[in-house]
């Protein structure tokens, strides 16, 4: 009697390498076998452990949307070993990719509302995967608001799909990097995003706001949403802890009763205050 | 259904070649210079007298040290996978005391609830338990505070207790126990019942907490930064607690690997160590080793009785035993257990 191994990763080509950002890549990804491809399915807010031989694995959330399932798609920062050797892989090289792991974003809950999303730097690929799976279901939701926010505008990622969304007449982006982060022709606004946000003043009324980013910028995010009448229920970011096995047995992103690569990575504010601050 | 019959002594050897010959892997506690250690032992293994437990808790057989979960020849830069889940031969742990038993409980829950582990699972489903009872105990075994005792059945399939001076009482709980009893017919004979002469024989093993107490109190104790600090003040991080423990699971992956190919290897790991939880950006969420040894504390009495229904701990002592520095789990939880929030 064999075991189906839980450890085992798909093979995936990579099919194109965007550089994003300095340090930050974007892979675009397909199934080596093409059968376990269309075997294969996630939701919005899922995360993956992408991996090569010899060097280890790495969790980064799934950036595209489950809508468009021809390809899997993950952005990921220079940071450590894995992700460094990441980095050096080219177009028709293979790496190793297994999941998906973790909860999602309540999309069906979200249905006739209207959604903000408020991303600095690093913190826009998870909710890539969400605006872009709202987008390509545009008319079940109500208004759509990013802020999006980087130290410069070097740092910005998914350029072209910034200058996409800012032309479209059924959503609101409004970007900025932070004071001393501008340069000469840039058109966005200027300021860390908390102050940016409270500007914008959007709508809390049916509304859910979904927060990613440095823990700094969501630190200081949410007593603007308070004060803009957001309700901790309405209130969602995803964690990010050390994980490896991505199944709730390895330990080490326990926080409290939970594991944020299984009862996450998406929380609730209010969820999150009933969590000790370890994360 | 518990059903009882006893041994002679003398009749374990028959007993251990019986197994053998039935197509068994026997484990059993052997001495190691002044320590005693799980290997596999021949038909004429006879059991160790001391009581003491085995340096190692029993967990490795389960859930090594380090193991590959998937392996990868590296050839021309192609790699070629192997994810075979290696089957174990059919293995009788023997003479492990019923608090390495019960762990072997808290060890299924984890690996074998949610997404079952295959490593794991193939490991566990292979192994028959026969423990026995312990008549003796010292200062740093606290079975009795966490729920279990020197006689307690817990995880095993057989448990036998030496109630007279050449004979043991045998307990089988189990399908897998009974087919123990099945391969050497001979040897055991029926009797009706453990009676008193069990109670008898067995360690005293103090209380020295309240395990309800405490996971009642622990989290209005989290924030009490000065009560964790004080605690941990002596702990160097070192996770010798850890790697002893027969309960604790955590684990990291890793891959090593050389220019043929390598092993994507699971091994041991300690929420006691600092890069336990150290994020790549520098973040760590446990900055300090107060935070980190409160985490131990937190994991096995507070949030495992809520996860997977069992405490993470079965008072065999070893981390106490094992400790560098002398802390005493026991000590600190009692202590813990009595601290007004």
């Amino acid at each position: 009697m064999s075991a189906t191994n839980p450890y085992t990763p798909y093979q995936m080509l990579i099919e194109h390498v965007t550089d994003e950002a300095p340090g930050v890549k974007t892979f675009r990804l397909k199934f080596v076998d093409e059968a376990a491809g269309e075997k294969f399915s996630f939701r919005a807010g899922q995360f993956a452990e992408y991996s090569l031989f010899g060097e280890g694995e790495c969790p980064f959330c799934i950036a595209s949307p489950p809508t468009r399932p021809d390809s899997i798609e993950c952005t990921f920062r220079q940071a450590g070993r894995v992700t460094a050797a990441l980095a050096d892989r080219d177009e028709g090289d293979v790496i190793g990719f297994r999941g998906p792991y973790g909860n999602v974003f309540p999309l069906d809950e979200w249905q006739g509302k209207n959604l903000l999303f408020i991303a600095g730097g690093i913190g826009l690929p998870p909710l890539r995967c969400v605006i872009w799976n709202v987008l390509d279901l545009r008319d079940r939701f109500g208004n759509i608001d990013i802020v999006y926010g980087a130290r410069t505008v070097a740092d910005l990622v998914y350029k072209n799909e910034l200058a996409q969304w800012n032309g479209r007449d059924d959503m609101r982006l409004v970007t900025t990097v932070d004071p001393g982060g501008e340069i000469p022709d840039w058109k966005g606004r200027v300021g860390f995003v908390p102050a940016i946000l409270e500007q914008t003043a959007p709508q809390s009324a049916n509304s859910v706001a979904i927060v990613c980013g440095p823990p700094i910028m969501i630190k200081l995010t949410l007593p603007v949403l308070a004060k803009l009448g957001f309700d901790p229920d309405h209130i969602f970011t995803t964690l990010e802890n050390r994980m490896k096995c991505g199944m709730g047995k390895c330990g080490r992103c326990n926080v409290g009763k939970i594991y944020v690569c299984k009862d996450g990575p998406v929380f609730t504010l209010a969820q999150l205050r009933d969590l000790p601050p370890e994360y | 259904m518990t059903e009882t019959w006893t041994i002679d002594k003398a009749s374990l050897q028959g007993l251990f070649a019986k197994l053998v010959s039935a197509g068994y892997r026997v484990v059993a506690p052997v001495r190691a210079r002044d320590q005693l250690a799980l290997e596999e032992v021949a038909s004429s293994y006879v059991p160790v007298e001391e009581h003491m437990p085995t340096a190692l808790s029993a967990k490795s057989i389960t859930f090594p040290p380090h193991e590959a979960l998937i392996r990868y020849g590296l050839d021309d830069g192609k790699a070629q996978l192997d994810d075979a889940v290696p089957n174990p031969p059919p293995t009788v742990l023997f003479g492990i005391h019923p608090c390495d038993a019960a762990a072997f409980d808290v060890l299924s829950a984890v690996f074998l609830g949610g997404d079952p582990d295959a490593h794991f699972r193939v490991k566990r489903e292979c192994l028959t338990l026969i423990s026995l009872s312990c008549t003796e105990s010292d200062e740093y075994c606290f079975c009795t505070s966490v729920g279990l005792g020197p006689g307690d059945a817990r995880g095993s399939d057989i448990l036998m207790t030496p109630v007279e001076r050449h004979r043991y009482l045998v307990e089988a709980f189990t399908d897998k126990g009974r087919a123990v009893i099945s391969a050497a017919p001979g040897l055991f004979a029926e009797t009706d019942g453990a009676g008193k002469a069990k109670e008898a024989v067995l360690a005293r093993v103090p209380v020295r907490f309240s395990a309800d107490r405490l996971a009642d109190r622990l989290p209005s104790l989290f924030a009490r930064e000065e009560l964790w600090a004080d605690q941990s003040l002596r702990c160097l991080g070192c996770g010798a607690c850890a790697y002893v423990c027969p309960a604790c699971s955590c684990f990291d992956i890793q891959d090593e690997c050389g220019r043929q190919g390598g092993a994507r290897l699971r091994c041991w790991d300690s929420c006691g160590f600092s890069v336990f939880t150290l994020h790549a950006s520098g973040h760590n969420p446990r900055l300090k080793q107060s935070h980190r040894w409160r985490q131990r504390v937190m994991h096995k009495f507070c949030y495992q009785p809520q996860q997977v229904d069992r405490i993470g701990c079965v008072g065999c002592g070893r981390c106490s035993r094992a400790c560098p520095v002398d802390m005493s789990l026991a000590d600190q939880l009692a202590t813990l257990a009595e601290t007004q929030p």
